[in-house]
């Protein structure tokens, strides 16, 4: 991987909560439209890293760049350039589908102008000019899924970061949204995606796999089931959470 | 300042499309004055009284007129025996029976003296004590005004007024303790939730995620319930006003000025609650128990405060709507300028600065 184009660098990143060592000397790097899997069993420190990462949270030590800027000093562009997608789907539910892009939109700055014709745009993409105007809460969680992320891309940031984006959805639904995070790869858009569908592990360019706090492997899928010696990443990941010591906490 | 307009858009949209919240603002402070000024009031109007008079002399038919004529008694019967008197409590209705001595003038004139016996139905012991303490008010009225020196009698006659509330209008006492509890409720409870409510659907995470800075995201969450509070607040003056004619001696900008102080020590409170629930059911119950509760019974605005054990005494020194209730009262009933009610003032901006720095301390160690 060359390392001009990296936009995420992560080196010796550690994160304590008084004596707990959440993140244990973190090193790693995502290029720029590459789609990075981010896995690890409940309590490895997914989440404490991914909050670093989008600016929630100060690391202990380390440096980390995010889009070239300092998460130490220049969180504020940083927001800026990165869009956030949780399993929570984070639209309001109340809202209806135009109120919540414009909403969003809104607060990262977009003009109104351009709000609008991509408000079209993306409408039309997805199929929703017959439901534009309902709340949220009216229709199917499928298509919630696939607004959330299209929300959360739509200020063109630099970098997605989404934090089990499929959890509660069926397969199908499930491959589909995975069709749209191609779609972002495709427009140069980085990928930071966590999951616990290891299925969803064979579909990303590289993955990394935490254990208590340390990343045991990073490698593409393909690579990664050679090492191991083993059919599926669902081995792997097997094999890798085995060693963990650290009850879930 | 445009993503700032657009969040507190995307607030107004939330509670014009929430019933509940809609109801809580507007429908309670309106229900709430009707139901305090009409429903618990401690005035008494036409309570019916039964009679028996055993002189019917023109004294006793004075007296009994003037009674009548009061506005506060109907004469549901005029009854002639003693046996009767019971029957009459027993049905139920009459509240008081007068009984009149007989040769009432007579014994007036003869012995400078004469009996009115004021039997109440004091299953009401409040109700009996106040219409027995009208009809001495008024048979007192009535001697004075007709027998006055006739006889070198020594009197000596209290001339009672209630000041600042001359007619002893409970809703004058609740219009302030109202406008306390509304605001309390709206501004503290309502923006508890609903900051508690981005915490739950995890809106809130990509919220600070966005380039909004967390202080827009609560001023945001603020700006909306600050306007429609204190739009409550007016609502339940003007009710008050013209509805019951609860006066305003006092500055009205002064008053309104002082209600701004309160909405926001209020809101200030609820981010501090918020900041310590993750879900609206805990916001809610916090907000519950740790102000509706002591809004009604510690601030006065009920229960006299110099009534209550000297513990409970001491606790209701840190209820802010204490203070703010004895503010209003000063303001409106009494007329009272800035002067006299500095100190209050101080107390609740004090407290609004120590709620808004602990917040800003407890929000920020969450942040980590």
């Amino acid at each position: 991987m060359n390392s001009n184009t990296a936009i995420i660098t992560v080196k010796n990143l550690v994160k304590k909560f008084g004596d707990f060592t959440a993140n244990d000397n973190l090193n790693f790097e995502v290029a720029q439209g590459e789609i990075f899997g981010f896995l690890g069993a409940n309590g490895a420190g997914k989440t404490t890293a991914i909050k670093i990462l989008c600016g929630l949270s100060f690391p202990t030590s380390g440096e980390i760049k995010i889009a070239n800027f300092d998460v130490y000093n220049e969180r504020e562009k940083i927001k800026k350039n990165i869009g956030y997608m949780s399993q929570k789907f984070s639209l309001y539910e109340d809202l209806t589908i135009v109120e919540n892009i414009r909403f969003y939109a809104g607060i990262y700055g977009m003009s109104r102008k351009n709000i609008k014709t991509k408000t079209l745009e993306l409408i039309t993409r997805l199929g929703l000019e017959d439901v534009k105007n309902k709340q949220i809460k009216e229709i199917p969680l499928g298509w919630k899924q696939k607004l959330a992320f299209s929300v959360a891309i739509f200020h063109n940031p630099k970098i997605v970061f989404l934090d089990e984006p499929t959890g509660g959805v069926d397969p199908v639904t499930r491959r589909q949204f995975w069709d749209l995070i191609y779609q972002a790869a495709e427009q140069g858009i980085t990928v930071f995606v966590t999951t616990h569908y290891m299925d969803e592990a064979e579909y990303c360019d590289r993955v990394s796999i935490m254990v208590d706090g340390r990343i045991e492997a990073l490698d593409t899928p393909q690579n990664l089931k050679e090492i191991y010696g083993v059919e599926n990443m669902n081995d792997v990941f097997i094999k890798l959470a085995r060693k963990a010591t650290r009850v879930e906490s | 300042m445009k993503r700032f307009i657009g969040f507190v858009k995307k607030e107004f949209l939330h509670i014009f499309r929430d019933y509940r919240t809609m109801i809580i603002l507007f429908g309670m402070p309106i229900a709430q004055v009707l139901l305090f000024g009409f429903v618990i009031t401690n005035e008494i109007k036409n309570a019916k009284i039964a009679i028996l008079d055993k002189s019917k002399d023109e004294v006793t038919l004075a007296i009994s007129n003037k009674i009548l004529s009061s506005g506060y008694f109907i004469l549901d019967k005029n009854i002639s025996t003693q046996a009767e008197i019971e029957q009459s409590f027993k049905e139920g209705e009459i509240k008081q029976v007068i009984i009149f001595e007989d040769d009432f003038a007579g014994r007036l004139v003869k012995e400078n003296k004469a009996h009115i016996q004021i039997l109440a139905d004091a299953s009401e012991p409040n109700t009996a004590n106040l219409l027995v303490n009208y009809t001495n008010a008024i048979v007192r009225d009535y001697i004075n005004k007709t027998i006055k020196d006739k006889r070198n009698v020594m009197q000596i006659v209290p001339q009672v007024r209630m000041m600042y509330n001359e007619n002893l209008k409970g809703v004058y006492m609740f219009v302030p303790g109202i406008m306390a509890m509304i605001l309390m409720l709206v501004s503290a409870m309502m923006t508890s939730i609903s900051i508690a409510r981005e915490k739950e659907l995890g809106t809130m995470e990509v919220l600070l995620v966005s380039p909004l800075k967390p202080i827009q995201v609560i001023l945001g969450k603020v700006t909306p319930y600050f306007v429609l509070s204190f739009v409550s607040g007016m609502s339940i003056l003007l009710l008050g006003r013209f509805v019951f004619n609860v006066p305003i001696h006092g500055s009205t900008i002064m008053l309104l000025l002082i209600t701004m102080l309160f909405t926001l020590l209020a809101l200030s409170l609820g981010i501090l609650i918020s900041t310590v629930s993750s879900s609206q059911q805990t916001a809610m119950v916090i907000s519950m128990f740790a102000l509706m509760l002591p809004t009604i019974l510690l601030s006065g605005f009920i229960f006299p405060i110099e009534n209550m054990p000297i513990f409970l005494q001491v606790l209701s020194n840190i209820m802010p709507p204490r203070w703010f209730i004895i503010i209003l009262k000063n303001i409106m009933l009494k007329g009272t300028d800035f002067m006299y009610i500095w100190k209050e003032t101080l107390i609740l901006l004090g407290m609004t600065f120590f709620f808004i720095v602990m917040s800003a301390k407890k929000y920020k160690i969450r942040l980590e």
